[in-house]
């Protein structure tokens, strides 16, 4: 619908990655329908991420998870006034290409579903609907990039309600981050080499200390202290998945997220937002899964 | 002069930048204790809904309309044009802003996100590259405001007496032309 003339370009790098600086300090929620949807944007989502199933549902029922059908992804859309964002499966660039036509905000490459491709991610570059993809360490998520990735969020283990795996990306990629701009500039090729990136990303992170890209957390929170945490260990924001609409009280807990998100260094009004939330999603101890089970394994 | 930033969502971070690039000190600003502070403020690109559910929330909404009111300068980029506005349309059912420009933004309205631009366009004369994201755009002014830029025959940059609003995103480009306008032309003597 744009009408512009003359030097405009759509689609670009700076665009992509422009959207994804709009929703810093913000929470994206998984929903199912249109109520969910609604019930998130009242609670303050920045956006929502649309899917036919949560990934506690995909967990606990099995099966091919795939991506979702676009009468669902449409009504969503026009629920609400908030960027929406969906999933699909790691490699299968012809849903990615279904999703762009959807005129949806944001793709999220995602290893919740089931992987369509176990070698190779979707080239990126050639779409001009943003991607989000997940990474475990400093070398995935470089990886993603150069794939053409304009955001990134950390895997944790979806849909179990555990934050300890979350904890534990957030900590290898500052800790990879860390060490790159400690060392010398000629250290920075075999860095490249250990960590299978392209070295030209290396070097630019070892110079700015961080990803050229917004860096989110996701998987596993279930809590305004969760979100608080992922936040003060240098997240831009938050993806929750399960944890809300898997909880006992479902608009108070997005309330409480989206408050803890923002002031995520008050002890006080975490504590204020934690009160009175109800149940929470009653969670898988990542320990529990067996390892070929692991959603946070996929994804090369 | 101390620039406020409102904090609550969005690319606060980037604002403070070219707040500081440009010589002056910046603070965040997320409660009503934070916005006394402040000369003037800063309320960057996000989400509106959940910038203004925020300000509400956390008791900030009445004392940004208060200080409006006042003739605090302030500029906003994006969604901070949006909360800007006296009107809006193709909002969440409802929504509602700080207000203080005399004009009706269409928020969206260049389209969703497979629509974002980057083009090149005259604010006040000079010219700028210009990025827009899931942008708005200035559906009709009053006749106290001041339009500094178009692009296809919608206005994306006005300006009323102390309150200067943007379409686009130049916090996104090393550009520092609109902040520079907003701290030297508007600010001025604070």
């Amino acid at each position: 619908m744009s009408q512009n003339t003359g030097s405009e370009a759509t689609g670009t790098a700076r665009v992509k990655r422009g959207m994804a600086e709009m929703l810093k300090g913000g929470v994206i929620m998984d929903v199912v329908n249109v109520e969910q949807a609604k019930i998130a944007e009242d609670a303050g989502a920045c956006a929502v991420m649309a899917l036919e199933r949560v990934p506690a549902d995909i967990r606990a029922q099995g099966g091919v998870a795939r991506m979702s059908d676009p009468d669902m992804i449409q009504k969503i859309q026009a629920a609400v006034s908030i960027p929406v964002m969906a999933k699909v499966r790691i490699g299968h660039f012809v849903e990615a290409q279904i999703i762009e036509s959807l005129g949806v905000d944001y793709i999220d490459e995602s290893e919740v579903l089931t992987p369509a491709d176990y070698t190779n991610h979707i080239d990126k570059w050639n779409f001009k609907i943003p991607f989000v993809c997940g990474a475990t360490n400093l070398g995935e998520a470089l990886r993603r990039i150069n794939e053409g990735a304009a955001m990134i969020r950390s895997k944790g283990e979806a849909g179990t309600g555990d934050v300890s795996n979350a904890m534990t990306h957030m900590r290898t990629i500052g800790g990879e981050i860390r060490r790159l701009t400690s060392m010398r500039e000629d250290e920075l090729y075999v860095a490249a080499k250990e960590l299978q990136a392209p070295y030209a990303l290396v070097k630019e992170v070892a110079e700015t200390g961080k990803l050229p890209v917004v860096l989110f957390t996701a998987g596993g929170i279930a809590t305004p202290a969760d979100a608080a945490l992922m936040m003060q260990m240098g997240a831009d924001g938050v993806f929750i998945g399960s944890g809300i609409f898997k909880s006992g009280n479902p608009a108070e807990r997005a309330a409480a997220c989206v408050k803890a998100t923002t002031f995520y260094q008050d002890a006080k009004v975490l504590a204020d937002a934690s009160r009175g939330l109800g149940e929470a999603m009653v969670g898988i101890n990542v320990a529990d899964i067996p390892v070929p089970h692991r959603l946070a394994e996929r994804g090369w | 002069m101390i620039v406020g930033v409102l904090a609550l969502q969005g690319d606060f971070r980037e604002h403070i930048a070219a707040t500081v690039s440009c010589g002056h000190s910046a603070l965040e600003v997320r409660t009503a204790a934070d916005l006394a502070k402040v000369d003037a403020l800063v309320v960057p690109g996000g989400e509106s809904t959940t910038i203004i559910h925020l300000a509400e929330l956390f008791d900030l909404y009445a004392p940004i309309k208060s200080r409006i009111a006042e003739g605090l300068p302030v500029y906003g980029s994006c969604a901070g044009m949006i909360l800007l506005a006296d009107r809006i349309v193709d909002g969440k059912d409802g929504q509602k802003t700080f207000g203080g420009i005399d004009m009706t933004v269409r928020r969206n309205a260049f389209g969703r996100q497979v629509d974002s631009f980057e083009s090149d366009l005259k604010f006040n004369g000079q010219s700028l590259h210009a990025v827009f994201i899931r942008a708005p755009w200035v559906e009709e002014v009053g006749k106290e405001v001041q339009v500094l830029s178009e692009v296809a025959g919608h206005a994306v940059a006005v300006r009323q007496g102390n309150l200067l609003a943007t379409s686009f995103h130049p916090e996104l480009t090393a550009d520092m032309a609109v902040h520079t306008y907003f701290f030297d032309e508007i600010c001025k003597g604070r």
